[in-house]
């Protein structure tokens, strides 16, 4: 019988020689004369584990890692084919505890199907939820999505089915669905994983927004630091059109639904959906001022829904399981489920999906495992490059957006990126200023000055001048960035510089008192 | 993998990429993609041929090129290392690398050619738990240390040289 061996063909699985793996295991298997089958899948989101091979025995699958090319001929030694004992086996994927602890809805196929088989995707409950809208009318299908209580997981947390009823009631002959892409935060990588290892759902959650819409159009808009996603990503649209559910006659009677992806060209600003807009166009991705709202005049100045990746891969769940199904999990007004990314240093980082409500600290202690270098943690950024630095006095805080907005905090795009004690807070401070600089559109001066200014004066205070005053400066220009910025880039900037300095003023002291760990 | 093959410029060829992509909405970033695919970089002839093909002015289209971070001006002169400085590759260690190389190698960040090798500053690769990571010719470098970080550069050096 051929063994069915599944090796990851994300690009973190990549990034840490997957590919060598698939060699080295088709040239040991063809050695041995023993027939096989590599199916290159998604990744589970166990990173630390990649590269992760799992083998199909009676009907489970049993995984090995991390994998590098030169364990291949023990592995096989150790009969690794029939899911035999070796120092790299971790038993069956599903029983691992990272697994077990999760509730996932969005990720269910992730790491398990090959991407672009569109015959594992409907084996595992894919294209369900488009048929089932495609039975309700776009009216019926606006509704599941108001219920289901669904967020923009873009950033912004706004009710999805608010924007999508707007854009609905919009009068106009040519209406867009755009999808943001553009993942540009530092800590995230939820967007990336969707796209390359389940694309034709995030294709169906685009077929069924523009059905509820009325869009004939849509957008991809995917950041050019991802080759990998592109790749698969572009295949997947064209096989989607292949077997037709997007296209010409998409939603029958001739309706039809073109869908497009389209390259950015490394401006973070173009995370910004206006900004975006404007890029799509074909210009500089400056921000525009709201109203007009996109949801009213987008692109083109036509009506269009702008969503994040993870926004619109959760809708084919919540068509085919209806959204109160999906509201059944969370916490207060946060509802369903969050891909959480865990990243830097970090001992077990990777992706977890779960109800919101989870604590920061189950995430980082118990899937987590602490830092990777061993030390305490002393800091957590969560949310991205606009969002607060907590101490780890604050592990207990659940993630919810409402709760982290009362504690100065952002769940953003749900990246948490961990730091230990040897983290420099004043650097990291003066960082946040920096790089708001560095990728500020330039249209209002708090940001596109205010920053440099920023980094300056910080800098200042890292040399130990004028601590007092410069540190009075910092807060002052903290305010004007604040109520002065056109757009959140320049207007949540204070929020990593002030949490870093608020809740670590010892690493804003004069350098004989600072106190981190060199 | 290969590196990736550029061709000198030619206007005849760049005329006709412009062309093929001038019908789609929101031509411009597909053309400046597709130009720098073919040429290395958006040559200055460039300009007018897309303003005139897509019926809007050079400053505009000049105006585009600058504010991307991506479109070069110039042909490249070796290959790029894109090395990640953001906050959870700095968690793990990025400015370390970056420091190791600029001392050790006399390696410019973000400053030019240099061995036939450029190394430029990215915001985010997206692999955030597996840094210091690097992106090269459409390939992500994770879990670097200097050691990594070093072979990369010798091998794109060396492929540049040869
Ligand atoms: C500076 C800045 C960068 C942003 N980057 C992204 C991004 O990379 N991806 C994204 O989906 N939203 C990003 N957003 C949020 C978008 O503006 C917008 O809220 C989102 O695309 C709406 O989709 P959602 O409601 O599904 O979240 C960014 C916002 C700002 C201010
Ligand atoms: S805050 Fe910064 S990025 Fe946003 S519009 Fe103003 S200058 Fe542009
Ligand atoms: S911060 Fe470096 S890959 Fe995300």
């Amino acid at each position: 019988m051929t063994a069915r061996v599944f090796i990851p063909r994300d690009a973190a699985a990549l990034s840490v020689g997957a590919n060598s793996v698939a060699e080295a295991i088709s040239r040991e298997a063809n050695a041995r004369g023993e027939a096989i089958e590599i199916v290159r899948t998604g990744s589970r989101g166990m990173l630390w584990l990649e590269p992760l091979v799992e083998i199909e025995t009676s009907g489970r699958r049993i995984a090995y890692g991390p994998v590098a090319a030169r364990d291949v001929p023990s592995l096989f030694a150790a009969r690794l084919l029939r899911g035999g004992d070796h120092a790299l086996r971790l038993g069956p994927t599903e029983d691992l505890d990272w697994m077990k602890r999760q509730q996932r809805l969005t990720f269910s196929r992730i790491g398990v199907i090959d991407p672009l088989s569109l015959d594992d995707y409907c084996a595992r409950d894919g294209l369900k939820g488009l048929k089932k809208a495609l039975t309700l009318s776009p009216a019926d299908v606006v509704d599941q999505v108001l219920q289901s209580g669904l967020r923009g997981r873009g950033g912004a947390g706004f009710p999805a089915g608010i924007k999508w009823k707007t854009v609905q009631g919009a009068q106009a002959e040519r209406k867009y669905v755009v999808c943001n892409a553009d993942e540009g935060d530092s800590g995230t990588f939820a967007d990336r994983m969707v796209m390359e290892g389940d694309p034709f759902m995030l294709i169906e959650g685009m077929a069924i927004a523009a059905y509820a819409v009325g869009a004939s159009k849509g957008y991809i808009y995917l950041r050019s630091e991802y080759p990998h996603a592109a790749i698969t990503m572009e295949r997947a649209i064209h096989l989607a059109e292949k077997a037709g559910w997007i296209g010409n006659d998409a939603f029958g009677q001739g309706k039809p639904f073109h869908l497009e992806l389209r390259i950015g060209a490394g401006a973070y600003i173009c995370g910004e959906e206006t900004s975006l807009l404007d890029s799509l166009e074909g210009k500089r991705g400056m921000v525009r001022a709201k109203p007009p709202l996109p949801a009213l005049s987008g692109l083109f100045g036509r009506p269009t829904l702008i969503n994040n990746v993870l926004t619109l891969a959760a809708v084919p769940f919540i068509l085919a399981e209806g959204g109160n199904a999906y509201a059944d999990y969370g916490m207060g007004r946060s509802r369903g489920t969050l891909p959480i990314q865990l990243g830097g240093n970090i001992l077990r980082g990777g992706l977890i999906e779960r109800a919101f409500g989870v604590t920061l600290r189950e995430i980082i202690e118990d899937f987590g495992g602490g830092t990777a270098s061993g030390r305490p943690v002393r800091a957590v950024q969560v949310g991205g490059p606009l969002g607060a630095y907590l101490s780890e006095k604050e592990l207990d805080l659940p993630l919810d957006y409402e709760t982290l907005a009362a504690n100065k905090a952002m769940l953003g795009h749900g990246g948490i990126v961990v730091f230990d004690d040897t983290a420099d807070m004043a650097k990291m401070a003066r960082f946040a200023f920096h790089f708001c600089a560095a990728e500020s559109c330039g249209k209002c001066t708090p940001c596109r000055v205010g920053a440099v200014r920023g980094e300056e004066t910080v800098g200042k205070i890292i040399a130990g001048r004028d601590i007092e005053a410069n540190l009075a400066l910092v807060r002052d220009l903290c305010e004007v960035m604040t109520d002065g910025s056109l757009c959140a880039h320049g207007g949540l900037t204070p929020m990593p510089v002030l949490s870093a300095i608020d809740r670590f003023p010892e690493d804003f002291a004069a350098p004989a008192h600072r106190t981190a760990a060199e | 993998m290969s590196m990736s093959v550029h061709v000198a410029w030619d206007e005849g060829v760049a005329r006709e990429l412009i062309e093929e992509r001038a019908g789609l909405e929101g031509a411009m970033l597909p053309i400046l993609h597709a130009l720098q695919k073919k040429f290395g970089y958006v040559d200055a002839r460039a300009v007018a041929v897309i303003a005139k093909v897509l019926n809007i002015s050079r400053a505009e289209v000049f105006g585009t090129i600058s504010f991307y971070h991506d479109f070069k001006r110039q042909p490249p002169m070796g290959g790029t290392i894109k090395l990640c400085r953001a906050e959870a590759c700095q968690a793990r260690g990025a400015e370390n690398l970056a420091e190791h190389l600029e001392r050790v190698h006399g390696v410019k960040i973000d400053g030019g050619y240099r061995n036939g090798v450029s190394v430029e500053t990215v915001y985010c690769l997206g692999n955030c738990a597996l840094g210091p990571n690097a992106l090269h010719d459409g390939e992500i470098f994770g879990r670097l240390d200097a050691q990594g970080l070093e072979d990369l550069y010798a091998s794109v050096a060396r492929k540049t040289g040869e």
